[in-house]
């Protein structure tokens, strides 16, 4: 298969590939980064909220804890489930159409 | 609950006993990997040929070193939520790699990372500037495994520490040496399920007195120690403190060799994203676990004989084995403490012996042509010394404080590694120049910042007050690599460079070449 790279790049298809990629990385990415670095700006700045009780034996903190840590990997779950069908689908069919020329 | 009396310290049979059937089957599977192990794939990367699942768990086991098992649970049992902050930045970066980084070092690079920033640009120089960043990240990361080895067997098992540090360093070099990418992926397996394993034991034999509910348990601590407890200390007090230990820790996980040269050993990238997915479920668990851990120690075991014991907690999880389980779990966990050990710096000698062989040797002495066997046998020589010279290290810090180096690896990976690897993939412009500085900056930061920092300045060589304020640079020093690979892309254009970006991406998307 010989085919000129700036084409393939510039190809409508390709442009719609990396377009979406691209959106589902930096959302995913900022949803991340805006949850962890909003977690430790809460604890810096007011890290009393963090301690209220909610009962006893629980403060408001576990929970929130709890739930960045199951936000990391329900994250990379919703990625892999999208890379491995949404996104493999489109670059098999672009690689089919680069075969073909 | 009274004091009791701990057999930590003594010789455990059982431990003793674990840790032996350990050495038997890890030994019998070198012995198999290294009739596989014969080119230059197999010792770098198992061939290609293992599936997303054990590779999710052999990064998990990579990642889960017994100073996070021991110290993250021992931080949990003295400064109980404080713990939590710390492990969470541990699991942060993990989905980062996984969006931005995955991707494109599957399909661009080979073993090392250094092949994804060399790819279109000047090879010798990169590839040195890079195997720095990666030597130096990998030999920081192993000093603070070593002596916190060696002191961790001593206190445990009551043997010297230089016969431990030796004995670690040989059990290691045979590993690595004979069996490659392959052992050293099944000793991280069976470590990672053993530590998995006996933390959820563990844990159920806490909340077992508790009627399994760890609200139970962290209510009988918070009567014991106060509401304190449960809520955030000292740990985060200064934010731009905070920040700055938040990006070391969440990229410099997405700039670890060890960590990223795994992604060669899958077949494809649907193996490599699901071995993300599994690596982080498995840390995320495994940080839960531990923040149990530390508040069932603080419970059962009692704030004063986990510090009486060492300072910084490190017996936390061990005494609670003890006080549950009685010395034979005591022993079965200590065994597995130490099979964590070897494991982790098994995998982290692999890393540096492969760049030392693939990025150094064959690219930069050789200019990229060595026979296969060549390449093998220089491999096998680089892990020798570096086993050789992990095991001095050990011995030459022995006693020291080294627990700043895992904190100053993570900001040399996030301000060395991290910026050189992002930029080559996304910005055409980048130049070999702009690389080169990107990497000499960020790691000249990292290290010179992290010395006159209160880190080191104060609390190591006893200075009244510290140069640099923060005590993790890679806010400085991330920030300034990126800045340098700007800056030394604008001075020196790279034509040839510039010209293969369509190719790269292309391939970065497509996975293949289409030239």
């Amino acid at each position: 298969m010989k085919k000129d790279p700036d084409a393939i790049l510039n190809s409508p298809e390709f442009k719609a590939l990396v377009a979406r990629q691209w959106a589902v990385s930096a959302v995913l990415s900022i949803i991340m980064l805006g949850a962890y670095f909003g977690f430790i700006l809460v604890l810096a700045f007011n890290k009393a909220v963090l301690g209220t009780m909610l009962t006893e034996g629980l403060s408001l903190g576990i929970p929130v804890g709890l739930f960045v840590i199951l936000l990391a990997w329900g994250l990379t779950g919703i990625y892999v489930f999208w890379a491995n069908d949404k996104f493999d689908s489109a670059v098999n069919a672009i690689r089919q159409s680069l075969r073909r020329d | 609950m009274d004091q009791f009396t701990t057999t930590i310290g003594q010789p455990n049979l059982t431990s003793i006993l674990f840790f032996f059937v350990f050495i038997t089957v890890t030994m019998f599977i070198t012995y198999y990997a290294a009739k596989r192990t014969k080119t230059t794939a197999d010792f770098y990367a198992a061939g290609g040929g293992i599936s997303g699942f054990q590779n999710g768990l052999a990064l998990a086991g990579d990642y889960m070193s017994a100073a996070s098992f021991l110290g993250i649970a021992g931080l949990v049992s003295l400064k109980g939520y404080d713990g939590l902050i710390y492990s969470i930045g541990f699991l942060v970066g993990w989905p980062i790699i996984m969006f931005l980084i995955a991707e494109p070092l599957r399909n661009l690079g080979k073993y090392t990372f250094a092949d994804v920033v060399a790819y279109r640009l000047s090879q010798k120089p990169i590839r040195i500037a890079a195997s720095v960043g990666s030597l130096m990240t990998v030999c920081f990361y192993l000093i603070a495994q070593m002596v916190g080895s060696g002191s961790l067997i001593h206190m445990v098992f009551g043997l010297q520490y230089e016969i431990a540090i030796v004995f670690v360093g040989a059990v290691m070099i045979c590993y690595v040496l004979f069996g490659g990418m392959l052992a050293t992926t099944w000793v991280q397996i069976i470590k990672a399920v053993l530590l998995l394993g006996g933390a959820t034991v563990l844990v159920l034999m806490v909340l077992y007195r508790f009627d399994m509910n760890p609200v139970h348990l962290f209510a009988a601590a918070q009567a014991k120690y106060g509401d304190k407890v449960l809520a955030p200390g000292q740990l985060v007090s200064n934010p731009w403190d905070a920040m700055s230990l938040g990006l070391a820790l969440m990229f410099g996980t997405a700039g670890l060799p060890h960590i990223l040269m795994r992604f060669y050993t899958v077949p494809d990238a649907k193996a490599a994203r699901k071995s993300v997915f599994v690596a982080t479920g498995f840390i995320a668990f495994f940080y839960i676990l531990t923040f149990i851990i530390g508040f069932g120690a603080m419970t059962l075991v009692g704030q004063d004989v986990i510090s009486g014991m060492d300072k910084g907690g490190n017996m936390a999880a061990l005494l609670l084995a003890e006080v549950t389980g009685g010395t034979m779990f005591l022993g079965f966990i200590a065994a597995v403490a130490f099979a964590t050990i070897l494991a982790v710096v098994s995998g982290l000698t692999l890393a540096g012996a492969t760049t030392l062989s693939h990025d150094l040797y064959v690219n930069v002495f050789r200019g990229g042509r060595a026979a296969e066997q060549e390449e093998v046998r220089v491999a096998k020589i680089a892990t020798l010394c570096l086993g050789v010279v992990a095991v001095a290290l050990g011995l030459a810090f022995k006693g020291q404080n080294v627990a700043f180096m895992v904190g100053l690896a993570f900001a040399i990976a996030a301000s060395a590694n991290f910026p050189a690897l992002v930029l080559s993939i996304m910005w055409r412009r980048f130049s070999t120049l702009g690389a080169v500085f990107s990497i000499v900056t960020g790691t000249t930061l990292a290290v010179v910042l992290i010395v006159i920092s209160p880190t080191v300045w104060v609390d190591i060589l006893k200075n009244p007050t510290a140069i640099f304020p923060l005590k993790n640079p890679a806010l400085i020093s991330m920030t300034g690599a990126f800045f340098a690979g700007w800056l030394g892309s604008v001075i020196k254009r790279d034509e040839r460079a510039e010209s293969l970006y369509a190719e790269q991406k292309v391939r970065n998307y497509l996975g293949v070449s289409v030239e």
